[in-house]
């Protein structure tokens, strides 16, 4: 057997979604004034690591099949919790990242108790929770504030060895933590297994629900992350609604680009995390072609609406009308 | 599944009660509920005055709630309500600068701008066989980025023709405001053509089974399309009649429009899967939501109380009629 080629075909989106963002990222540097310097490195990785975050965050739920259009209130909410806590001496700073992440845990957790426990859909159940986590962040953070640990948030968004983008390692270790053990665990394979064919896993004894539970709880504590590095960077916290949408927003279009299959059962974290990576240097483009910056809203709606009208394609192979219906 | 639970009382009740759907009976006993709550706040809250400007409130969202609903009905969504009721409203300002022609021409053309929204929605769901919630927030994102560009680029006319202000706010018959009439015939409109017509029956058949629809003879593909396009054209014109009430267009005027117009069409018994539910129950939702929102404003909650107790409601209710059958 060519196991190269099962490799390939599984990674197909992955890739993609690499080649995709290295090509926008030096046309992005050659055309940068600075060049590709390590300061320009930095901030690019500091600006896409937060999509990134959220896009895994996206990827888990989509991947079983589902949708969570909360996830940028989980990252506007942890924000907020995040620009209250995490400050003061060491202990004081471990215990509010604690909290905080241990905040987007119970959120993720909550949208998949009501989704699978309470047999609700994904898109309406995560649209009136999400509206509940932005209440709550607005409760937190009525007008934009507070701080934040500087020491800490300088170290995690600075550089290593004067060089390599902190934020950039840390997405590396969550991915080694969080995504690579998940996918390679039983939950992690029955969140996939639930995804392709809910049924079918179910008849062969998978654990659908716990694997689509800790799909949804993962998906919280990602967002979270998020939210985390969002504060680090501002040293604030805001509830703004507009942010917050733009989060899910765009966290579905890293998705898409990055090769994860909306209908579930497909793709991988990393592709999304290329995906984001992408579409945020999509966007920074305009920069540096000295666009209006007014235009970046329609510019980057209609690469996301190119990016989804690609899933299109799949019709030419369609052979039998009647699969138009699945 | 909530028909064999309480099949057995229900079988000794009038017949009018047995044939109501259970849920769209909850949704008008929480507006009575409601009702009764807010009469303990306030002594005004049952006067005639009150429930009609209530009503006036209610019909914005009616507007919107209906294409909501014929969306919902065939088992997609269109999440491209905040900027369609956006783009309608300011569109129909816009033409409203271009002297006589346009300022008569306002009304048609903001309706014709979510049309156009609802068209690219309807040809991505319906030929592309993109999942609806993704092509909807897709559009959404660049009929922004559109009105972002508008109002960034030109100077932007915001303020409403007399039009849009007397078809919100004006009184065509003594004592009922307008808004209301238009929701009424809407309304009559959207209960004839889903109980009355071909068309109503294939949205439901859709929803039901999209490949037993089109096995039978029907181009799905076409019904779905022109829901998408009514779908876009009523938020649209839902926002051309706020702007008529708020006698001008805003940029985020239509986000606090989505939640509510799904949540009322799946409050009224509508299942979110298609295929069932009865513009009855949506105009409980509608009213329920409107209540809901009214009572907590008359308590003064602050935004962020709102929002949560909001969600909490919606997945309270939802949790009570709107689960999904345990198959398998």
């Amino acid at each position: 057997m060519k196991d190269w080629r099962y490799w390939l075909a599984e990674q197909r989106g992955t890739l993609l979604a690499f080649g995709i963002f290295i090509v926008m990222f030096t046309i992005y540097t050659s055309n940068h004034p600075a060049g590709f310097t390590a300061n320009v490195v930095q901030t690019a990785s500091n600006k896409g690591v937060l999509l990134a975050f959220v896009a895994m965050a996206q990827t888990l739920v989509v991947i079983t099949a589902g949708i969570d259009l909360s996830v940028g209130m989980i990252f506007l909410l942890t924000n907020c919790l995040a620009s209250w806590l995490v400050i003061g001496t060491g202990i004081e700073t471990a215990f509010g990242v604690v909290a905080v992440l241990g905040t987007g845990l119970l959120c993720g957790a909550i949208n998949g108790a009501i989704v699978i426990y309470g047999r609700l859909q994904p898109i309406v159940a995560t649209i009136a929770t999400g509206a509940v986590y932005f209440g709550i962040a607005l409760l937190l953070r009525p007008f934009p504030g507070g701080s934040v640990n500087e020491d800490l948030a300088d170290a995690l968004t600075g550089r290593l060895f004067g060089v390599v983008p902190a934020s950039l390692v840390v997405l590396l270790a969550v991915v080694l933590v969080v995504w690579v053990p998940f996918s390679r665990s039983v939950l992690g394979r029955a969140a996939y297994a639930a995804g392709s064919s809910e049924i079918a896993a179910y008849m062969s004894g998978v654990p659908i629900r716990r694997g689509k539970f800790a799909a949804y709880a993962l998906a919280g504590l990602l967002a979270a992350i998020g939210g985390l590095f969002l504060t680090f960077f501002t040293y604030t916290g805001e509830a703004a609604y507009a942010s917050g949408n733009a989060y899910t927003l765009f966290s579905i279009a890293a998705v898409v680009l990055g090769g994860v299959s909306l209908f579930g059962g497909k793709g991988s974290a990393l592709g999304a995390i290329f995906g984001a990576l992408a579409f945020r240097t999509i966007g920074d483009l305009l920069f540096v072609f000295d666009f209006d910056p007014l235009w970046q809203p329609l510019f980057q709606g209609i690469i996301l609406l190119i990016a989804v009208s690609l899933g299109a394609f799949a019709l030419f192979r369609v052979r039998n009308r009647l699969e138009w219906f699945l | 599944m909530s028909e064999t639970t309480i099949g057995g009382i229900a079988r000794r009740m009038p017949k009018f009660i047995r044939r109501a759907d259970p849920a769209v009976l909850t949704a008008f006993a929480c507006i009575v509920l409601l009702l009764f709550v807010g009469s303990l706040y306030s002594r005004s809250f049952l006067s005639p005055d009150y429930l009609l400007q209530q009503l006036k409130v209610a019909s914005f969202l009616g507007v919107i709630a209906t294409g909501m609903m014929l969306v919902i009905l065939l088992g997609q969504i269109d999440l491209s309500v905040p900027w369609s009721v956006a783009t309608g409203a300011m569109m129909a300002c816009a033409a409203a600068a271009y002297g006589p022609v346009g300022v008569a021409l306002a009304i048609p053309f903001g309706i014709f701008c979510g049309v156009a929204i609802g068209v690219v929605n309807g040809i991505g769901v319906a030929y592309l066989r993109i999942p609806s919630m993704i092509i909807t927030l897709a559009t959404n994102a660049v009929a922004q980025g559109l009105m972002v560009v508008y109002t960034g680029g030109f100077s932007p006319q915001d303020s409403a023709t007399r039009a849009m202000r007397y078809l919100a706010t004006g009184f065509a018959i003594p004592g009922v405001p307008n808004a209301v009439v238009i929701w009424a015939l809407i309304g009559a409109a959207m209960v004839f053509v889903l109980t009355r017509t071909g068309f109503g029956r294939t949205v439901y058949g859709i929803g039901n089974r999209e490949r037993a629809a089109y096995l039978s003879g029907i181009d799905t593909r076409r019904v779905v399309m022109i829901a998408f396009a009514v779908s876009g054209g009523l938020s649209a014109f839902g926002g051309v009649l706020l702007a008529g009430y708020a006698s001008k267009a805003a940029q985020s005027m239509g986000d606090a429009y989505l939640l509510p117009s799904i949540a009322a069409v799946v409050l009224g018994g509508t299942s979110i899967l298609g295929g069932r539910g009865s513009y009855l129950g949506t105009v409980a939702g509608v009213i329920l939501i409107t209540l809901l929102q009214s009572i907590l404003s008359v308590m003064q909650m602050p935004e962020a109380g709102r929002q949560i107790i909001y969600g909490v409601v919606i997945v309270a209710m939802l949790l009570l009629y709107g689960r999904a059958p345990a198959s398998r």
